[in-house]
């Protein structure tokens, strides 16, 4: 599904990611892990196609497509999705109004036709009431005055509309209370699928257990310096960081 | 007295002096106007066309933007309409024909100035603006427009439309003062609409005197074609409980000065002035008011966005006065700019001056380019970079145009919006 091979990125000249490599295969989640500041949203926002970031050395192939000269909005037709860990207040543009066109361009660059709104209006309704969602967050400027917990689950909202094939969640736990974490867990796990497969950023254990990943990396200083199973989580939990960034130093 | 230097004209001062002297005779009015357009005069004679060392008018050097003044058209009248709709053609006023509604009467303004009584006089000669050339050359050289009065009570839904264009190809200034009278307790709505087919200067003003709780709210508009110079003034007087709203949406013409003189003379006003300017090429728009609160209890709103393409040049400078007696004044003024080039430029100049100790009020002005966090938020979601810029543009503009009460004009003016984003991006 998306490997990514000895991959070297700097940005304003400082190098941040020293060597990744990682390979996610089709249906599987795959745990990232690693203490702050060790790169974890810039490898997020490198594999999604931000600009401002210099990819020096090495690959991104997504089902057998190199995908690093393309614009983060080919990508996400492609099947990229990421799900911030800060999402952006964009004012005056409704909810609904930013969901038909993100739905409607990545169908126009795939050659789709473009959804009707009752088609549109009737697959927004039944997401929004699994996330627990309300119509009128939707007629809401997207993400305007959202608390912590509605913008996490207005991009599980995005990421179930959109299908993606592989989605990228960087620290969707974050500032979530136990309630909201079930709640954008479920929503994840619902979205499971043989051919979609998952890259799930966390600083902590937490979100693993109501995600329960097939793999865990742990990402120090720009590199994957362990894999493992979900027991590595478990341990990282009880020992920290400290082992790996000593590593990687 | 210290003597005052000699003026030195311009070629366009001069012959703006001479095109009073020209038509002073012939000009409507009895002799309580002729004395109200001599003084307005005066202070134009003295002062001639603002220039940068006029702090109002720093940004829009007018005595270097007006090389020529165009000669003042005689005017030809346009053809009347039905409905609410006042059409007023290189500053002459037709009315429209049919029924209006009750409560509703509408006078052609030079009607109104050969008859004018000293209520109408003192209404249409305000002292507020007195002192600005611009505005003092209006009120010296204006033989039409309309009169508009709304009667105690009335509540006039559908708006009424001004409709301002120009005849002929030949290059031409046009004059025009509209008054508005609004009842106590009534409601109306005013749409003024700026076009010119021709190289056009205009020198537009609208006073608007609002009585006890009546309400009243304005949209300010150019359209696809609008003057290459045009000075748009406005003037209102709020009684007390009574709300004025103005909204200005710019997208059209070359050189655009709008100042505003607002003054809330009763207890529990609302006023609220509002806008967005779309520049592109080398338009340059001015927004400049004053907002004096004179009595307590009174509320301020003030938001203006400014969008600014190519070599364009935005202005905005509001002035918010508490005087001394006016405690539990709430105003509130914002301007917002955001620059699509690395040519354009934003000039902001917010001023708060507040002699009440006991007030809340504040002010804010921003400038800045395109967010590209924002833009990559919706790039990640598919959307391509052109749409992504249209989006976040249409949607700080929106922001202000939901104010906008009057459905019908809400979603013109959208559509105008949509239209200018459809045409950068092609
Ligand atoms: N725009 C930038 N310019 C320079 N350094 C940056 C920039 N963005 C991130 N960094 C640095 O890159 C490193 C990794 O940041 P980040 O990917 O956000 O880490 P994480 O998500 O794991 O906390 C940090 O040292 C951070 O300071
Ligand atoms: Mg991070």
């Amino acid at each position: 599904m998306l490997t990514i091979t000895d991959l070297h990125a700097n940005i304003d000249g400082k190098e941040i990611l020293k060597g990744l490599s990682l390979t996610v295969k089709p249906g599987e989640v795959a745990a990232i892990m690693g203490p702050n500041g060790s790169g974890k949203s810039t490898l997020s926002y490198v594999v999604s196609g931000r600009d401002g970031y210099e990819v020096t050395e090495g690959s991104i192939v997504l089902n057998g497509e190199d995908i690093l000269a393309m614009e983060a909005h080919e990508r996400a037709a492609k099947g990229i999705f990421l799900a911030f860990q800060y999402p952006l207040e964009i004012p005056g543009v409704t909810t609904m109004t930013f969901l038909k066109a993100a739905m409607n361009a990545q169908r126009k660059q795939r050659g789709e036709e473009e959804l009707t709104t009752p088609d549109f209006i009737k697959r927004v309704r039944a997401a929004a009431d699994k996330l627990g969602v309300s119509q009128e967050m939707l007629r809401r400027p997207l993400n305007v005055g959202f608390s912590g917990g509605e913008k996490k689950r207005m991009e599980v909202l995005q990421m179930v509309l959109l299908e993606p094939k592989i989605a990228i969640l960087d620290e969707t736990d974050s500032g979530l209370d136990i309630d909201a974490l079930r709640i954008v867990a479920e929503g994840v796990n619902a979205l499971r699928a043989p051919d979609r497969s998952f890259l799930v950023i966390t600083h902590y254990q937490r979100l693993l257990d109501y995600i329960v990943p097939d793999s865990v990396h742990v990402l120090s200083a720009g590199r994957i310096v362990k894999s493992g199973d979900k027991g590595l989580a478990l341990e990282l939990e009880k020992n920290g960081y400290r082992d790996y960034v000593a590593d990687a130093a | 007295m210290t003597p005052r230097p000699p003026v030195i004209r311009t070629k366009a001062e001069t012959s703006l002096v001479e095109s009073f002297a020209q038509a002073s005779a012939s000009l409507p009015g009895g002799d309580a106007v002729r004395g109200a357009r001599t003084r307005a005069f005066d202070v134009f004679h003295e002062r001639g066309l603002p220039h940068r060392r006029i702090e109002a008018w720093h940004y829009t050097d007018l005595r270097n933007l007006m090389r020529e003044a165009y000669p003042i058209a005689s005017g030809v009248a346009a053809k009347a309409e039905s409905g609410l709709r006042v059409a007023i053609q290189d500053g002459v006023c037709t009315l429209p024909t049919g029924a209006l509604p009750a409560g509703l009467k509408l006078t052609a303004m030079r009607d109104a100035l050969a008859s004018a009584d000293e209520a109408l006089i003192h209404a249409l000669f305000p002292d507020q603006g007195a002192d600005d050339a611009m505005a003092a050359f209006n009120a010296a050289m204006a033989r039409d427009g309309v009169l508009i009065e709304v009667a105690p009570g009335a509540q006039i839904d559908a708006p009424i439309e001004l409709s301002f264009t120009a005849s002929g190809d030949a290059p031409h200034g046009d004059i025009s003062r509209c008054l508005v009278m609004v009842g106590a307790g009534a409601r109306a709505s005013i749409l003024e609409s700026h076009a010119a087919p021709a190289r056009v200067q205009r020198n537009s003003a609208m006073i608007f005197r609002l009585g006890e709780a009546a309400s009243l709210s304005h949209v300010f508009e150019t359209c696809a074609a609008s003057p290459e110079l045009h000075v748009a003034t406005l003037i209102a007087e709020v009684g007390k409980d009574a709300a004025f709203s103005s909204f200005a949406f710019v997208c059209a013409g070359e050189v655009l000065r709008r100042q505003a003189f607002v003054r809330g003379v009763g207890e529990g006003v609302k006023i609220a002035l509002r806008g967005v300017s779309l520049l592109k090429g080398k338009q340059h728009a001015d927004t400049t008011l004053v907002v004096e609160h004179a009595v307590p209890h009174g509320e301020s709103r003030e938001m203006f966005k400014t969008i600014l393409d190519g070599e364009a040049s935005g202005v905005f400078q509001g002035k918010v006065v508490v005087r001394p007696h006016a405690q539990k004044t709430d105003g509130g003024m914002k301007s917002q700019a955001i620059l699509l080039s690395d040519d354009a430029a934003m000039y902001n100049k917010p001023e708060l001056e507040i002699f009440a100790d006991d007030v809340v009020c504040g002010h804010g002005a921003t400038v800045g380019q395109l967010d590209e966090d924002q833009i990559f938020y919706l790039m990640a979601r598919g959307i391509p970079r052109a749409q992504a810029e249209g989006m976040i543009i249409e949607g700080f503009a929106r922001e202000v145009l939901e104010f906008v009460e009057d459905e019908a004009i809400r979603e013109r003016l959208g559509a105008g919006l949509s239209g200018w984003l459809a045409r950068r991006a092609s």
